[in-house]
């Protein structure tokens, strides 16, 4: 099935620390002469010339999914990438996550959500490309760009939009807020603000998966963790940290980089001696792999291989998949400095439309069933906001709810109940 | 005339004034001698063998036996899988300590010294403090950062820092800082089992100075409280509030000014969040006097906080203005005398003492 791809195959191609040569993918970048997708250069050149495009992806960088399709055609065992039931999931979540991103942004114009909102329009195809695989037990950690990976991983939407809306039927009680989604059913880590947070909690979560499952010899214990984070997070240190832990104590863990060539306002190419992030992972004992992020099934051909790779006990991997943000960094953010072209390129891109294109042209399914599913995202949608605004908000003795699990601060005795209610707690030798 | 007769007696029956150290070694009792490094090497042990999921991380804490040999024997007793030896990268073992412990594992941070602390204090602050509130209390994080704090002998302005203010400013944390053996063993066993982010600030002086610690301190469920200071000295004339190393200057303070008929009563804070203010305002409102002794930076101190909750719930009770002792406002300079210079001394404990009962300072 795969063989049309020329996405790097982990069983193939034993990873080897010591011999570079055997990290050679076939996805590989080409020399530095050749130049970057995002580069504002080469943008020049990027008339909507079809050749020019074929020419680009012959280097071997990108591929799109119709010429996959084409190249499937010619080979002569046809087999899809999906099946219709997880085509058509791939699609529901993708547009969940596009919709209920759009509504954010009507909501924010008009009054009800506040504060810092950072939307994900156009990286669908990587939460729903990798979450999907996930099982319940697996953990995602994020960034302050996590409604849609919330929404990926299973958090309710209602539970969303009350949080954004800050109120207190919210994910986390309207304590939270946008950047900061946690849910322990759904292991979802956070929302972590700082940039690079994520990465060393994301390792934490994979090492006690392998802790439980060697030391505390909970057996089957495989879950993996995904990291989520930017292009701009790889020039923080915190990055570095983990990718070398990561990989000395083989960690389950996949770091993916959503590579949307923009933090804010600095360009990825202004900021980063090397812009390849994916050669990064080598240099660490691990692969690194880059991929296609505006497609969601090559994503999820990855994925799924990294997602393997670290439950089967080999160890981390790091994934860069290219991808682009149709909104600036944030509802705040006037978003000039991006070159329009640029955006025009990427939106000819767009994830929900090519996996559209694909669904119908291999006939998984038709205009009138996937209208359909607009159509109930669309009614899911306004239930959400009308749950948001019907809830109440926070009542005044939330306030200093939750600052410890302990809350008197005395410790919890040995009969599990709080000391301070132990009328001889002091005892002990503490003599007041 | 009389007091001078008197005081005259006292000095020949009393027993001789003791250098910088424990008071009470000469005392013999049935009482086992224990250094703080015994007592917290064997609160990790007994911590680790009752509880599976509590592991250690940090730097040199395995093969090295520890940093200040705090985690001697543990390594071999419960193996790599559960003493992690890690690379210098304070911000990355942290956060990964953070993350483990969203996932009910205990672990113990080590700090080489609080003053690496700052590297990961993203972690602690951001990840660690603010995430039961955050998620709205579905994600604890039982996890403790512990390592010597403030200033030890010689090191420099970078190693010689105290953090006690810094994290006792913010909610979420519980700071805690023992004085002795017994302090060092129940405080650490109640860290290790409390299901908050504990700050545990150790002394490296302390290390090594023994104490009389009783059977019941050594019995393997000992806990103290976390949250309540301990009278270390009942007096009545003064109230002197210290934590960790100054506990000890000023009880060797409290005896000099015994001499002098100054009556002291010796609070040792042990938890500087929550910080145990009905215990120093009871005391206050008896002895009416109050001395805050830290050897940290004077300026947004944990002197300057006790004053404000004594000032803010026991005001009518002071006769005397609050009197601060805290580290000089410098970096810690390195030369012996300026570093004596730069931090309190039992002789500034006994003028402060007398400045707030009003007598004259020889």
């Amino acid at each position: 099935m795969a063989t049309a791809f020329s996405v790097p195959k982990f069983a193939a191609q034993p990873f080897n620390p010591i011999s570079p040569t055997s990290q050679q993918k076939p996805l590989i970048f080409p020399t530095a002469a050749s130049p970057f997708l995002g580069s504002t250069r080469k943008l020049l050149h990027l008339s909507s010339s079809s050749q020019l495009n074929l020419r680009r992806r012959s280097s071997g960088s990108v591929f799109a999914v119709s010429d996959i399709v084409k190249e499937k055609k010619s080979t002569s065992i046809p087999s899809l990438l999906i099946t219709k039931e997880e085509g058509l999931e791939l699609y529901e979540d993708m547009v969940l996550g596009r919709a209920f991103e759009d509504m954010c942004a009507q909501m924010y114009y008009r009054g009800k959500m506040f504060g810092f909102v950072h939307l994900y329009n156009g990286q669908e195809a990587i939460s729903t490309g990798f979450i999907k695989l996930l099982k319940q037990q697996d953990s995602v950690v994020s960034t302050y760009r996590d409604h849609v990976h919330a929404l990926s991983k299973g958090v309710p939407a209602r539970a969303v939009m009350s949080e954004l809306f800050g109120k207190t039927t919210g994910c986390c009680r309207g304590q939270g807020g946008s950047m900061h989604m946690f849910s322990s059913e759904h292991n979802l880590i956070g929302g972590f603000a700082f940039i690079g947070e994520g990465i060393p909690v994301a390792t934490g979560a994979a090492f006690s998966s392998k802790y439980r499952r060697e030391v505390l010899k909970e057996a089957d214990c495989d879950h993996v963790t995904l990291a989520f984070f930017g292009d701009g997070t790889c020039n923080n240190g915190q990055f570095f940290e983990c990718l070398n832990m990561a990989a000395l104590w083989k960690l389950p863990i996949v770091f993916v980089v959503e590579n949307n060539l923009w933090a804010i306002g600095m360009s990825h190419l202004r900021a980063t001696s090397d812009p390849q992030i994916y050669k990064k992972g080598p240099a660490f004992g691990m692969p690194g792999v880059h991929v296609d992020g505006m497609d969601v099934l090559k994503v999820r051909e990855v994925a799924k291989e990294a997602i393997a790779r670290a439950r089967r006990g080999e160890g981390p991997t790091l994934v860069e998949c290219e991808t682009y943000r149709f909104r600036g960094h944030s509802l705040a953010d006037p978003d000039e400095l991006r070159d329009p072209t640029e955006k025009a390129h990427y939106a000819a891109r767009d994830p929900i439309t090519a996996l559209k294109k694909y669904l119908i042209e291999n006939n998984l399914s038709g205009e009138a069933e996937l209208k359909a599913i607009d159509k109930k995202i669309d009614e899911l949608l306004e239930d959400a906001v009308e749950f948001a605004d019907e809830s109440p908000l926070p009542p005044r003795s939330q306030l200093l709810e939750n600052v410890f699990a302990d809350p008197k601060g005395f410790g919890i005795g040995p009969d599990g109940r709080y000391r301070c209610e132990d009328p001889k707690f002091t005892e002990g030798t503490a003599h007041v | 005339m009389l007091g001078i007769v008197r005081q005259k007696m006292l000095e020949r029956s009393s027993k001789k004034i003791r250098p910088a150290v424990s008071m009470l070694r000469s005392y013999s009792s049935a009482a086992k001698q224990m250094t703080v490094r015994e007592a917290l090497n064997s609160a990790l042990h007994e911590e680790m063998s009752a509880d599976s999921k509590v592991f250690l991380i940090g730097e040199e804490v395995g093969e090295y036996q520890g940093a200040y040999k705090i985690t001697k024997g543990l390594l071999d007793k419960y193996g790599p899988d559960r003493v992690l030896d890690t690379p210098i990268t304070e911000a990355g073992f942290t956060g990964i300590a953070v993350g483990a412990a969203y996932y009910g594992l205990k672990p113990v941070v080590e700090f080489m010294t609080f003053n690496f602390s700052m590297q990961a204090i993203d972690h602690i602050i951001n990840s660690a403090a603010k995430s039961n509130y955050m998620s709205a209390g579905k994600i604890s994080v039982p996890i403790v950062f512990r390592g010597p704090n403030g200033a030890a002998a010689g090191v420099g302005a970078q190693h010689s820092q105290c953090y006690a203010a810094w994290y006792a400013a913010c909610p979420g944390l519980k700071v805690l800082t023992p004085y002795n053996s017994e302090d060092a063993r129940g405080l650490l066993k109640a860290a290790i089992r409390d299901p908050d982010p504990v700050v545990f600030l150790e002394n490296e002086l302390l290390y090594g100075e023994s104490f009389p610690t009783s059977d019941e301190v050594l019995d393997s469920s000992f806990c103290l409280p976390i949250g309540k200071a301990k009278i270390e000295r009942k007096g009545k004339h003064v109230t002197i509030a210290a934590y960790s190393k100054m506990v000890g200057y000023s009880l060797q303070a409290a005896e000099i000014l015994e001499k002098d008929g100054i009556d002291a009563e010796v609070i040792n804070l042990r938890s500087i969040r929550p910080l145990d203010r009905s215990t120093i305002n009871d005391s206050v409102r008896k002895t009416n006097r109050l001395v805050t002794v830290e050897e940290a930076f004077p300026q947004h101190g944990v002197g300057a906080e006790i004053c404000a909750c004594v000032v803010e719930e026991s005001f009518a009770y002071l006769d005397a203005p609050v009197e601060r002792i805290a580290g000089a406002d410098v970096p810690m300079p390195y030369a012996a005398n300026l570093e004596r210079m730069a931090l309190p001394q039992v002789g500034d404990i006994v003028r402060a003492a007398k400045r707030a009962c009003y007598r004259s300072v020889p």
